[in-house]
């Protein structure tokens, strides 16, 4: 099994796996490495973000996080070789979220390998769709990283049971139509979408777009794997307060 | 050019010419496609679906009725015999600037708004960089009935502003895009954002020949009267094709609806003129072909403007409607095969062609047009005596806040 699945199915705590979204180099590019690790001591896995200029996938808050990291000189190469000299030894399992253009701009021939040396276990990429993926799916099975595949409210049953077949690591399950960065009101058809995926998935499930609290992470506790926290996340970085602690406060209070 | 690199853009050139492109996946030989997130995949297998009723009698009879008697089709084809005398070539203007709303873009609008309604949709939402596409996007919904949302940069809105205000009186809500460069890149981003948020009952009218699959062969298809109308005008009027036919080509809508009726048509050069702007360097120019190398962005892989880390960079024109970083795909694979010929022309160059149409056939193209008449000039000095069709896109009048800051600048100081 990946170790994108493992550390899902093996969460440490009670409640679904936490996945937390921070933007590369974000708040400062010195401290990143810090930052880093305390969230991935918070968190079940990390989800980096490759600034983008055009992230249309992205709310307002990812597109100021992305814009801040890349006036820094933020790039995916700054980024593995960092991981790279980091020596690695985060708690949580590391997933490189990034739109497709920075990949072909870095090479897909030598992108597979310089992930495996910066400790990446698999890659999310929001504008390459299933039909588009094969190179890329193909070029990182070579150094056994995953591709996350996305399954949105409009995808069609049928394919929806296909994106649960091809998906590594996770099945991303977007809880709403949209950007990131709002609020998902989370109806109790989501919430029984959400368990129709799980039952068709061989991979975890975990649902993101619109997570900012606790009370929403409880609410999905018994119909996903997993929930993804990013834009609230760096909302936090961005206020300059803590965030593992942050990650800690979305879990459910334990019973008893 | 190696001698299997030669017979495989040969292949692509065949495949091009009998209509194989876009194949099933949405591709030009190695370009176009669908990059877009899964939440608007099911939306454009929609789309793709829908484009079966540009093959429709019922849908192309009601298209066809909207072009002439609303919107003012077939446009005239004008023998421009100052051009042609101050060229010494044979020199005839293709008047999409006497479409109605003032530029091509009404073709494409129009066919779009009417299959919006096909499907279904509750509002229509564009972009717009001149506000060309805004405008005639905003009539087409005025026309159909439907609610309109037109998103624009902020620095086009100010150099643009009278086209703010003719949406603004057909009823459109024209939102400022404030992020990224605040141009038409930016408001594409924008776009996209709201269609990604309403899938179902939003429909995204992209003005040009880009974004992901079916969108360049759409617009294709609906701006394609350009050429088919002029061929067959020059036809009767010159009893001739034309040596040259040229356009401007910034995504390149009104290039392809030109160039695609004479692809077949071999001694027909070809001619695509990119905004040059003030030179070569990133960030001076919009010349995706001349400047840039393959990449996505919108939904479609193409020649981009990017530097060395994958980022798109800024463009710079002094025509808003050739200010964007990327070309349709389409293009990149004429370009590729060689059958279309692209050059960049620059910003001071355009104007001076938009001043020379001025005085010699009294008519103000738009600037974006004006690099088409440049760059047809150009080519006319090695082809005396040719015969050359240049598309004239738009009409200028909402450039002329551009102009007063600079031909006009100029002249008033001379006087």
């Amino acid at each position: 099994m990946n170790a994108i699945s493992a550390a899902i199915r093996g969460a440490r705590h009670d409640g679904p796996a936490l996945v937390a979204y921070l933007t590369a180099g974000y708040p400062r590019r010195e401290t990143f490495l810090a930052t880093l690790n305390d969230i991935a001591e918070a968190a079940d896995v990390v989800e980096i973000g490759v600034p983008f200029s055009d992230p249309m996938a992205d709310g307002l808050t990812i597109q100021r996080s992305s814009r801040v990291a890349l006036a820094q000189g933020v790039s995916l190469g700054w980024l593995l070789e960092t991981l790279d000299g980091s020596g690695g030894g985060f708690k949580a399992p590391l997933l490189l979220m990034s739109y497709l253009n920075p990949l072909l701009a870095y090479g897909l021939g030598a992108l597979p390998a310089a992930a495996r040396r910066a400790g990446i276990s698999g890659f999310i990429v929001p504008d390459l769709p299933l039909e588009e993926c094969m190179e890329l799916k193909a070029a990182l099975s070579r150094e056994d990283l995953a591709l996350v595949q996305f399954v949105a409210p409009t995808t069609p049953p049928e394919r929806a049971a296909e994106l649960g077949a091809a998906s590594e690591g996770f099945l991303y399950a977007l809880t709403m139509n949209g950007i990131t960065g709002q609020d998902a009101a989370l109806p109790e058809a989501t919430l029984a979408w959400l368990a129709r995926l799980r039952a068709l998935a061989a991979v975890p499930v975990c649902a993101g777009f619109g997570i900012r609290n606790a009370a929403q992470v409880a609410r999905l506790a018994p119909h996903v794997d997993g929930v993804i926290v990013g834009s609230a996340l760096v909302e936090v970085l961005e206020r300059g307060e803590d965030a593992g602690a942050f990650v800690h406060g979305l879990r459910p209070a334990r019973a008893g | 050019m190696n001698a299997q690199l030669e017979h495989t853009t040969a292949a692509l050139l065949e495949d091009e010419v009998a209509g194989r492109y876009p194949d099933a996946r949405g591709r030009y030989g190695p370009f176009g496609g669908r990059y877009v997130p899964e939440t608007l995949v099911a939306p454009l297998e929609r789309l793709a679906d829908a484009c079966r009723l540009l093959r429709d009698e019922g849908f192309l009879a009601e298209f066809s009725a909207e072009l002439r008697a609303w919107a003012g089709r077939p446009t005239a084809l004008t023998p421009a015999r100052g051009l042609s005398r101050r060229w010494g070539a044979e020199v005839w203007l293709k008047r999409e600037d006497l479409a109605h709303t003032g530029a091509h873009k009404i073709n494409n609008a129009i066919g779009q708004v009417q299959l919006a309604k096909r499907l279904g949709a509750r509002r229509v939402i564009a972009e717009t960089g001149a506000g060309q596409h805004g405008v005639a996007t905003a009539a087409a919904c005025a026309r159909l009935g439907m609610p309109c949302t037109v998103y624009m940069g902020a620095l086009d809105m100010e150099r643009q502003a009278p086209n703010v205000g003719r949406m603004r009186l057909m009823g459109a809500t024209v939102v400022a895009v404030l992020n990224g460069d605040r141009t038409l890149r930016a408001a594409v981003d924008e776009a996209l954002r709201d269609w990604v948020s309403d899938p179902d009952g939003t429909y995204y009218c992209l003005g040009s020949a880009i974004g992901p699959h079916p969108y360049p062969y759409l617009v294709r298809e609906l701006q394609s009267v350009i050429g088919r109308e002029a061929r067959q005008q020059l036809l009767d009027a010159a009893g001739r094709l034309p040596d040259a036919a040229a356009a401007c080509v910034g995504g390149g809508s009104n290039a392809i609806g030109l160039f695609h009726a004479f692809l077949a048509d071999r001694s027909v050069a070809l001619l695509g003129f990119e905004a040059g702007g003030r030179g070569s360097g990133l960030g001076e120019n919009a010349a995706s072909i001349a400047h840039g190398r393959p990449g996505v962005l919108h939904g479609c892989y193409s020649q981009l403007l990017q530097d060395v880390d994958g980022q798109v960079q800024e463009t710079h024109s002094v025509s808003a409607g050739l200010d964007y970083p990327l070309v349709g795909p389409e293009h990149a694979l004429l370009a590729l095969t060689g059958r279309v010929r692209y050059e960049a022309i620059a910003d001071d160059v355009a104007l001076a062609a938009l001043a020379e149409c001025c005085a010699a056939e009294g008519i103000l193209p738009a600037i974006e047009s004006a690099h088409a008449l440049a760059g047809a000039r150009e080519w006319a000095r090695t082809h005396a005596g040719a015969t050359i069709l240049v598309c004239l896109s738009g009409r200028g009048d909402k450039d002329l806040k551009t102009l007063e800051a600079t031909l006009l600048a100029g002249a008033g100081a001379a006087a």
